[in-house]
């Protein structure tokens, strides 16, 4: 019995996954390459919901109103990374401060409403959720692998460029990358576009599966991104090395976290602790790291002394 | 090359912890001129590097890189004209990135970056050579992350970097202070040969006064945002430290004695 529901819910589970992992990619982008936690993303998931489902509601092609839902995110992206940059926020206020904002903007989008419904029986979709147990090609799941793909080809193939390479190095070193020439206040802006681009598109894939779009379906975004980076890292970490294998590993770990939700939905958790047991679990994944490196200088130091040191 | 005229420069004005750090500074630095500079601490020595850097905006005063006058052009921009080594190894290189790919960003330095592949297959056999000729082994490990080298080897690679790019003026920010003797005079050999090589203006900060009268055309030597002593050519040929220790005791005045510990 069990076993058989826990079954029954996963391809809705990857599907899920999917979603959010093209959102937690999102994050990356910002987190570990930008070095920045852009809390601008929760908002900026319910815009791209919000802007689909009007578009499409008022007779707009499905394929153009994700388009459309990608611009607004630029634009979210672009707003939080000029207060930053321009204003002198520190970011991760820049991004709260965005992200507010984009509450009132929301609604005002779904005309003063919470939720706007998007039923699939009447309106030409994307992808919806009730194809996903189905053996066809309209099944979600095709689709939205399809997508990830695509997604991490292009992210592999722009972070190689000379531009994508600048803003590499903006993230991992802003001091010597200014030295090098590159302006560093404007690739922030443009990662920050980029990522948030991401989650809008992501939000406007969610909006069309779950059929409807909610001023809050982004709450707690950033925490399941973070989630979704680092299980991806803890588990893949050491093998994927490749960039465009990083970016897998993310999105793979969106689709963990979402199976072990569902698990632990089944195991009888009451839905009210997940956001808890979310922020318990990354909050643990993040300090990991940062207790190890409070231990292991100690060892290094040991492991050097007996070595003997080499010079240059 | 490079012309600072009346180089004004006040951290934290009208506060308690105000601090002149130049005071009308004048420097002309003539084509292929290697400068050490010397002073004690809070001399301006490196105010003045980072004024010239762009790191912030100066007071007062002009600042001209050959001719073109950058006193109000961003660090990034400015870039085209300079190369820097800092003081902190962990400052000059991307940790995250392979050695070929800090190598190809520092190549673009002054370019426009656009949407072509960031580093080519030519450009790997050029660093290859180059890199050899560091005499460092790091040609073996081009494509390591810059983090996993250490300072002397980072130091080298960033010196590389400066220079890939011919700068008109080249700064060094007491790029061997955080190593040891050893790897130091190597990494100061390698920075003697880049500079000769390519024939760069550069200017070094250092701290070791034995490092300022080896090495370079010309030498002065900073107090209180100040050139109190500027001596080139033969007259710096023939220059020794204990000469050198006195002109600053006789020029200091009463913090001779603190600043000549420190500066030995």
């Amino acid at each position: 019995m069990f076993f058989t529901s826990l079954l029954n819910s996963l391809p809705g589970a990857i599907a899920q996954g999917l979603i959010w992992g093209i959102m937690a990619i999102g994050v990356y982008l910002t987190f570990r390459i930008l070095d920045v936690a852009d809390l601008t993303v929760d908002g900026t998931l319910a815009a791209g919901g919000a802007t689909a489902v009007m578009l499409i509601r008022a007779g707009v092609d499905h394929r153009l109103a994700l388009l459309i839902a990608f611009a607004a995110g630029l634009l979210c992206g672009l707003i939080t990374g000029l207060l930053h940059t321009r204003c002198g926020i520190p970011a991760i206020l820049a991004g709260i401060l965005t992200q507010l904002a984009l509450y009132s903007v929301n609604l005002r989008i779904m005309g003063s409403k919470a939720n706007q419904a998007l039923s699939v029986d009447k309106y030409k979709l994307t992808l919806s959720q009730r194809f996903v147990r189905e053996l066809s090609l309209r099944n979600p799941l095709f689709l939205l692998m399809l997508l990830s793909v695509i997604v991490i080809g292009v992210l592999y193939w722009f972070f190689g460029t000379e531009k994508g390479s600048s803003i590499r190095a903006t993230g991992a070193n802003p001091a010597m990358a200014r030295a090098q020439g590159i302006d560093t206040n404007a690739n922030v802006v443009l990662g920050l576009m980029l990522s948030n681009g991401l989650v809008a598109f992501s939000g406007a894939l969610l909006a069309q599966y779950q059929g409807s779009a909610d001023v809050n379906m982004g709450r707690g975004g950033i925490v399941i991104g973070l989630a979704a980076v680092i299980i991806g890292e803890v588990i893949f970490g050491k093998v994927f090395i490749n960039f465009a294998l990083k970016l897998l590993a993310v999105a793979i770990g969106a689709i963990i976290y979402y199976i072990v939700l569902q698990l632990v939905l089944q195991l009888g958790l009451n839905t009210n602790d997940l956001k808890l047991l979310t922020s318990l679990v990354v909050a643990l994944f993040l300090a990991v790291p940062y207790w190890q490196s409070k231990i292991r200088p100690r060892r290094a130091k040991e492991a050097k002394a007996g070595e003997g040191g080499r010079a240059c | 090359m490079l012309k600072l005229e009346h180089l004004c420069k006040t951290f934290n004005a009208g506060t308690v912890n105000e601090k002149i750090a130049l005071a009308d500074l004048n420097l002309h630095l003539k084509e292929g001129e290697f400068l050490t500079v010397i002073g004690g601490n809070g001399a301006g020595k490196s105010t003045m590097l980072n004024a010239v850097a762009g790191t912030f905006p100066v007071d007062d005063g002009k600042i001209l890189i050959d001719g073109n006058d950058v006193t109000h052009m961003p660090e990034h921009k400015r870039a085209a004209f300079i190369g820097r080594v800092f003081q902190d190894p962990m400052m000059g290189t991307a940790p995250t990135m392979q050695i070929d790919e800090n190598l190809a960003l520092a190549a673009r330095r002054g370019q426009r970056r656009g949407l072509k592949w960031g580093i080519s297959r030519e450009e790997k056999e050029l660093y290859f050579e180059k890199l050899k000729e560091l005499g460092l082994g790091l040609e073996e490990r081009m494509s390591a992350k810059a983090g996993l080298l250490s300072g002397g080897q980072r130091q080298a690679l960033t010196l590389l970097m400066a220079s890939l790019r011919k700068p008109k003026l080249l700064l060094l920010d007491e790029h061997t202070a955080a190593l040891d003797p050893a790897t130091a005079a190597k990494v100061l050999e390698i920075s003697d040969r880049i500079v000769a090589e390519n024939g760069l203006t550069c200017m070094m900060i250092t701290h070791n006064m034995r490092d300022a009268i080896t090495h370079g055309s010309r030498l002065i030597m900073m107090n209180e945002g100040r050139i109190i002593l500027d001596i080139a050519g033969e007259e710096k040929k023939k220059l020794t430290k204990r000469e050198l220790l006195d002109r600053f005791a006789a020029l200091a005045g009463t913090q001779e004695e603190t600043d000549a510990v420190l500066l030995s």
